[in-house]
C-alpha cells in the first residue's frame, strides 16, 4: 500500500467528505483520516440538515450557492438518495425590529441575486398552516432552499469519494502533522506515518487542536446546541421556519419537515455553553417545546422520537476560516463553520478543489479573500 | 358485542364496569369498560388489525402493548396515539392509520408551563417485584424513595401471573399468585412514610446533568435522584421469522397484558413459541381462558422452563415439540396458520419436516432481554446508578423480588447511610434464587406399605420450598439444598390433608388415598381450570406424567375452599395399579390438534428485521457486504435503529446479521444510545395536561 499521496484531508465530516469527492475526481490521489468509526460522526450527524443560501456576506451566499447546486444534482448524478427536499426556508417576524432587520437583509440580499421576498403575514400562514397569528407581521421566503440528510450526505460523498479513488482510513485519528523546513510533509498515526505536501485541516470542533499540531493557532471555540427529531407525520409544512426572537435562556430556534416527513428541531442557547459536551441535558426539550408550541400549537400533538447535542465551531466572527495557513506552506485550514458545515461542506470541497489545482475563479478568489486566515475578525454577521 | 370479553376465570376477578362507553371504529359503533385502553376495546370487538405500514402496506396491530413500540398505532379523535396506552373516551373516533397520520390543527393556546424539578435521595425506575422490594427495604431504614411505574398499578409483570410462585416461602412469598404477590408488595410499600409511589407515570429518559425525565398523566417532570435504581424489567426477545409481524404474532407480555389484566380474549386457537417459563406458563394462562393451545415448539431438545410447568400442560393435553422452531406466520391481513419445523443441531429448519396448524395466534416467548438503557445511560453519564431485577439480569421474579434488596443496601451505601455490607448469605440466596433449573431426574418409588400419601413429581432442582414447608408431620424434606433440593417425601407419617397437593405451584403433587377401599383409592389432584370442567358424578380424563391418557375416572368431590386460594382440589377414583400413575387432569385432545403437512420454506431476505421502519434482512445483509461496520452508517443508510421504538429491538438481531456475514463484532460500532427511550409529544414537554401535583 503507497503511504504517498496528493492530498491529506483531517476529517471524514461535513467538509472533508465532499471534498475528498472533488479531490478525487480531479485527479488528486486524497485519504481522509477520521478518528471515528465512519464519515460524519463528528458534528455532521449533528447538524439538522438546513440548507441556504440566503446568508448575508458574500462569502457564504457564494459557497452555498454552490453547495444547494451539489445537493440539489447529487441524487441524479450519483443514484445515492441523501435526501434533498427544497422547502425554502421562512424567517418569522412578530416584532418591528425582527421586521426592519429582515427587510433589510432581503434588500441587501437581492442585491446578491438570491430569491428571496419579504411577504405579509397571509404568505406566512399558508407557507406554515396553524402559525399564531396574533402579531404576525409577515416574513422572508426563499423558496429555492432546502434540506437534506446530514447522515445520508456523509455515507454518500465518503462513499462516492472511496469510489473516485479516494482512502478513507477511519478509527485512525492523526497525532502529528509531518512540518520539515517549513513545509508540510504528511501526517502521523498510531499505525504510522503518511506523506503528502498539502494537509487539509477540516477537523470541524477538533480544528484548532489539529492546527496545533503543525504549530499553528486557529480562533475555533465550539460551543453546544442540542437538536432532536420527531415521529414522521404526514407533511404540513414546506419551509424551514426560523423565529429569530429571543426567550429565556435562548435566542432563536427553527424547525423544518425533513424528507421522511420527519420534524427536525434546534434552538440557539443564550448565553452560549462553551466547550466539548456531546451529552444532552435536561434543559433542551421543556424549553424548546414551550417555544415552538407557542408558535405553532398543532405541535403539541406530535411525538418526538430523539435528542442530541451537537458543537458549533464558533470563530470571533462567526464566519468560517478558508484558506492556507501562512506561517505553514501547504497547509490549508477549512475550519471554524460556526455550525454551517453541513451546508457550506460541498460548495467548500469544489472551492478547495479548484485551489489544489489551480483552477479557482475570480469569485473563488473573493470568498479566500472574505474567509482568509488572517483576516481582522472584527464585524459579526447579521444572522448568527 | 363482547363475545370477546372473559366473563368468567378460574382465577381472575371479573373486571369491573360494563362495556358501556360508546366509541366508533372506522365509522363503526362500539363499546369498551370505563377506562379500557382502546387496543383492548378494539381487541374485545374482534379487531386485530389497526392499519397498514406507510413504507410497504403491510398490516399492523398490537405488538408490545407496552407503549414501548408505535405498531399498535390508531387515529383517535384526530390525533395519533399508541391505542394501547390511551384510554377510549366516550364517543371517541378511532380509525385505523393505513398511511402517515395527518397532525391535526390546533387553534387554542396550548398550556405552557415549567416543568417541575423534584430532587430526592432515591429515585426507583419501576414497580415490578425488584423495584417494590428494594422501595420498601430502603423505606425500612427511613431512606425517602420515588417509585415512579408506567402503569397504572404497582407489580409489574407480577400482576399478569395467575399462577403461583417458586421460590422460598420465608424469603419471596413462594406458594402465593403473582397477582397477589404485587399487592402484599404494594401495600408494604404504600405503608412505610418515606416511599412515594408515581403509577402512571413513564420515564422517558436520563440526562447528563444527574436528571431523569418524567411523563406523569401528560405531565413532565424532571427528577434528581442522589441515587438512582434501575428496575425497568425486561423485553421480550423477537425472532424474526417470515410473517413475525402480523398481527396474531404477539410477545407473551402483550399476550398476558390482553389476557389477564384486561380480560380480552385475544384469540381462540394459539401456538407458542419457545419452552422457557415464559412461554410455558402464557400457554397455561391461555388454557385458563379457554383458549386452544395447539402446540408449543422449543429449539432446544427438552425444555428450557422448569418441568413442572411444561409437564402441567402436557398434561392438559399440549403437545410439545422439542427440536422444533417456526419458520414462517402466514396470513394476509392477519395470522392463519403457522408452520413449524424440525431442526438440526446448528437449529436449521430441516427442509421435509414442516407441520401447519391452523391457528389465529402465534405467540414468541423466546427469551428476554435486560431493559438497561436507563442504567446504561446513567452509568455514561456518571450518576450513581444501580440496577435490579431483570434490569440487571433475567430470572425468576422471585429472584428479581430478592435482589431488590440487596440493591438497596448498596443504595443505602451509596446515600452515605450506616448499613452493613450485603451479607454473605444474601448473596448466595440470591445466587440460588436465579439457578437455572437442573437435568431431570427420575422418581423414586411411591412408599410401600401406606395407605395415604402424596407423590411429589417433582423432577429436577429448582428454587422451590413451598411443599416441604408446609407438611404439617415434616414428612417432605428437600434432599440436600434447603431452597434447590429435590423435594422427597420420607414419611413415616401422612394425614392425608393434602396441602402440599394445593401449595405446589408446579401442579406437581397428588395425594393417593387408600384408606377407605384400598381396591379403589382416591386420587387427589390440582386444578385451576374452569370449575364446570371438573363436576362431581362428572368423568375426566385421567394423564399421566407425560400427559398420556390413562381413562376416564369418576369426579368425587371438588374442593373450592378460601384457603386453597382457587385452586381447586379435585378427588377422583381409580383402581390402585392406575391411582398412582395419574398426574393431572385433560382439558384438550393432543390427537384433534394434529398438523397437516406443509411445503418446504426457506428462510428469505424478505423477513423485516426493523420492525418500525420495515427494513429486511436482506438489506441489512447488503449493507455489510457492502462494508458498512458502523452501525451508526447503517442507520443512516437503512433507517434501522430510527424508528417509534427508538432503537430498542433491532440491533441485537443486527449483530446476528454481522456474524452470519462472517464479521467479528470486534469489527462492528453499535449504535449511540441517546434519549428519548419513549416517543413523548411536544406539548407534554411545554407544559402537559396539567394537574394538581402535591
Amino acid at each position: 500500500m503507497s503511504r504517498a499521496f496528493d492530498v491529506i484531508v483531517v476529517g471524514a465530516g461535513s467538509v472533508g467528505a465532499p471534498a475528498a469527492w472533488f479531490l478525487s475526481r480531479a485527479g488528486l490521489s486524497t485519504a481522509v483520516f477520521d478518528g471515528a468509526a465512519s464519515a460524519g460522526r463528528g458534528e455532521n450527524r449533528a447538524a439538522i440538515g438546513g440548507i441556504r443560501a440566503t446568508h448575508s456576506d458574500r462569502a457564504k451566499i457564494a459557497v452555498c450557492t454552490e453547495s444547494i447546486e451539489i445537493f440539489s444534482t447529487w441524487e441524479e448524478r450519483t443514484g445515492d438518495p441523501i435526501g434533498w427536499y427544497r422547502g425554502g426556508y421562512t424567517f418569522v417576524a412578530y416584532t418591528e425590529e425582527i421586521e426592519t432587520l429582515l427587510r433589510n437583509l432581503v434588500e441587501k440580499q437581492r442585491d446578491f441575486g438570491l430569491d428571496i421576498d419579504w411577504v405579509g403575514p397571509d404568505r406566512v400562514r399558508d407557507l406554515v398552516p396553524g402559525i399564531v397569528e396574533e402579531g404576525l407581521r409577515g416574513g422572508t421566503w426563499s423558496p429555492r432552499d432546502g434540506s437534506a440528510s446530514p447522515l445520508m450526505c456523509a455515507t454518500s460523498f465518503s462513499r462516492q469519494a472511496e469510489r473516485a479513488g479516494a482512502r478513507f482510513f477511519f478509527r485512525e485519528p492523526i497525532r502529528a502533522i509531518l512540518v520539515a523546513k517549513g513545509r508540510v510533509r504528511g501526517v502521523r498515526t498510531d499505525r504510522g506515518v503518511y506523506h503528502a505536501p498539502v494537509v487539509v485541516n477540516a477537523a470541524g470542533a477538533a480544528a484548532r487542536e489539529v492546527a496545533a499540531l503543525a504549530g499553528i493557532d486557529v480562533p475555533v471555540v465550539p460551543d453546544s446546541h442540542e437538536a432532536g427529531v420527531t415521529e414522521a407525520v404526514d407533511r404540513f409544512f414546506e419551509p424551514m421556519v426560523v423565529d429569530l426572537r429571543a426567550g429565556p435562556g435562548s435566542k432563536n430556534f427553527y424547525f423544518y419537515q425533513n424528507a421522511e416527513d420527519q420534524v427536525v428541531f434546534c434552538i440557539t442557547p443564550d448565553p452560549p455553553i462553551p466547550g466539548t459536551d456531546h451529552r444532552s441535558t435536561s434543559v433542551f426539550l421543556p424549553q424548546v417545546a414551550k417555544r415552538m408550541v407557542g408558535l405553532l400549537p398543532r405541535l403539541v400533538n406530535l411525538k418526538i422520537r430523539r435528542v442530541w447535542r451537537g458543537l458549533y465551531p464558533m470563530t470571533p466572527d462567526g464566519s468560517p476560516i478558508v484558506g492556507w495557513a501562512g506561517e505553514v506552506e501547504g497547509l490549508f485550514l477549512a475550519v471554524g463553520m460556526c455550525g454551517q458545515g453541513f451546508m457550506l461542506g460541498p460548495g467548500l470541497g469544489a472551492l478547495i478543489a479548484r485551489v489544489l489545482t489551480g483552477t479557482e475563479t475570480g469569485k473563488d478568489r473573493e470568498v479566500l479573500a472574505d474567509l482568509a486566515p488572517d483576516r481582522a475578525f472584527a464585524e459579526a454577521e447579521a444572522l448568527k | 358485542m363482547s363475545e370477546r370479553r372473559i366473563r368468567e376465570h378460574p382465577i381472575l376477578p371479573p373486571p369491573e364496569g360494563e362495556p358501556t362507553v360508546p366509541f366508533y371504529w372506522n365509522g363503526r359503533l362500539l363499546h369498551a369498560r370505563p377506562g379500557e385502553m382502546i387496543s383492548s376495546a378494539l381487541f374485545a370487538a374482534g379487531i386485530h388489525t389497526f392499519g397498514h405500514h406507510p413504507r410497504d402496506g403491510a398490516p399492523l396491530g398490537i405488538f408490545c402493548a407496552n407503549g414501548q413500540c408505535a405498531q399498535c398505532t390508531v387515529v383517535a379523535n384526530g390525533v395519533a396515539v399508541k391505542s394501547c396506552m390511551v384510554p377510549v373516551a366516550e364517543n371517541m373516533v378511532v380509525e385505523s392509520c393505513d398511511r402517515l397520520p395527518a397532525l391535526p390543527l390546533v387553534r387554542d393556546e396550548p398550556p405552557i408551563r415549567d416543568t417541575r424539578v423534584h430532587r430526592v435521595p432515591v429515585l426507583v425506575i419501576g414497580a415490578g417485584p425488584a423495584g417494590l422490594s428494594a422501595a420498601a427495604e430502603l423505606g425500612r431504614r427511613g431512606v425517602e424513595v420515588l417509585v415512579v411505574d408506567d402503569k397504572d398499578r404497582p407489580g409489574g409483570k407480577l400482576v399478569l401471573q395467575t399462577h403461583k410462585f417458586f421460590g422460598s416461602i420465608e424469603d419471596t412469598m413462594a406458594g402465593t399468585r403473582g397477582i397477589d404477590i404485587a399487592r402484599k408488595l404494594a401495600e408494604e410499600v404504600e405503608a412505610l412514610p418515606g416511599t412515594r409511589l408515581w403509577l402512571s407515570s413513564t420515564a422517558v429518559g436520563v440526562f447528563s446533568d444527574g436528571r431523569v425525565g418524567i411523563v406523569r398523566e401528560g405531565t413532565y417532570h424532571l427528577v434528581e435522584p442522589e441515587v438512582l435504581l434501575v428496575a425497568t424489567g425486561a423485553r421480550e426477545r423477537q425472532v424474526p421469522f417470515p410473517g413475525h409481524t402480523l398481527p396474531g404474532v404477539y410477545g407473551a407480555g402483550a399476550f398476558q397484558t390482553l389476557l389477564n389484566r384486561d380480560l380480552v380474549l385475544p384469540c381462540r386457537r394459539l401456538f407458542v413459541l419457545g419452552g422457557g417459563n415464559v412461554g410455558l406458563i402464557a400457554a397455561y394462562h391461555a388454557l385458563q381462558a379457554d383458549i386452544e393451545v395447539v402446540g408449543l415448539a422449543e429449539a432446544l431438545p427438552r425444555v428450557g422452563g422448569y418441568e413442572v410447568h411444561a409437564e402441567k400442560i402436557r398434561r392438559l393435553g399440549v403437545p410439545l415439540y422439542l427440536r422444533h422452531t417456526v419458520v414462517a406466520a402466514l396470513g394476509e391481513e392477519h395470522v392463519e396458520a403457522v408452520t413449524i419445523a424440525e431442526v438440526d443441531e446448528r437449529f436449521r429448519p430441516v427442509p421435509g419436516t414442516e407441520k401447519t396448524f391452523d391457528v389465529d395466534t402465534v405467540l414468541v416467548a423466546v427469551g428476554l432481554a435486560p431493559l438497561d438503557e436507563f442504567y446504561r445511560q446513567a452509568r455514561e453519564f456518571g450518576m450513581k446508578v444501580h440496577a435490579a431485577g431483570d434490569a440487571a439480569e433475567i430470572a425468576e421474579a422471585s429472584a428479581a423480588t430478592f435482589g431488590g434488596r440487596i440493591a438497596a443496601l448498596r443504595v443505602a451505601r451509596d446515600l452515605g447511610l450506616d448499613v452493613p455490607d450485603v451479607p454473605p448469605e444474601w448473596e448466595a440466596k440470591a445466587e440460588k434464587l436465579k439457578a437455572r433449573p437442573g437435568p431431570p431426574e427420575p422418581l423414586p418409588a411411591p412408599p410401600a406399605g401406606l395407605a395415604v400419601y402424596p407423590i411429589l413429581r417433582c423432577t429436577q432442582e429448582i428454587p422451590c420450598n413451598p411443599c416441604a414447608t408446609v407438611c404439617t408431620k415434616h414428612s417432605i424434606v428437600l434432599e440436600g439444598d434447603p431452597i434447590l433440593g429435590r423435594p422427597r417425601f420420607t414419611g413415616p407419617e401422612c394425614t392425608g390433608c393434602a396441602k402440599c397437593v394445593a401449595v405446589c405451584p408446579g401442579l406437581a403433587v397428588t395425594m393417593v388415598d387408600a384408606r377407605k377401599d384400598p381396591d379403589y383409592p382416591t386420587v387427589t389432584l390440582a386444578f385451576e381450570q374452569a370449575a364446570g370442567k371438573v363436576e362431581p358424578g362428572g368423568l375426566v380424563v385421567g394423564v399421566d406424567a407425560e400427559g398420556n391418557d390413562l381413562g376416564r375416572f369418576r369426579v368425587l368431590d371438588v374442593k373450592n375452599q378460601k384457603r386453597l386460594d382457587r385452586t381447586l382440589l379435585v378427588k377422583i377414583e381409580a383402581d390402585r395399579e392406575t391411582a398412582p400413575r395419574i398426574a393431572g387432569i385433560r382439558v384438550q385432545t393432543p390427537e384433534e390438534l394434529a398438523p397437516r403437512p406443509a411445503p418446504v420454506t426457506e428462510f428469505p431476505d424478505e423477513v423485516i428485521i426493523c420492525r418500525c421502519e420495515h427494513v429486511t434482512a436482506g438489506e441489512i445483509r447488503e449493507a455489510i457486504r457492502g462494508g458498512i461496520r458502523d452501525v451508526n452508517e447503517m442507520k443512516a443508510k437503512l433507517r434501522v435503529c430510527m424508528g417509534a421504538c427508538c432503537g430498542k429491538n433491532c440491533p441485537e438481531h443486527i449483530d446476528r446479521l454481522f456474524r452470519e456475514e462472517g464479521v467479528d463484532l470486534e469489527e462492528r460500532t453499535p449504535p449511540t444510545l441517546r434519549p428519548l427511550f419513549v416517543e413523548v409529544p411536544f406539548g407534554v414537554f411545554a407544559g402537559g395536561s396539567g394537574e394538581a401535583d402535591s
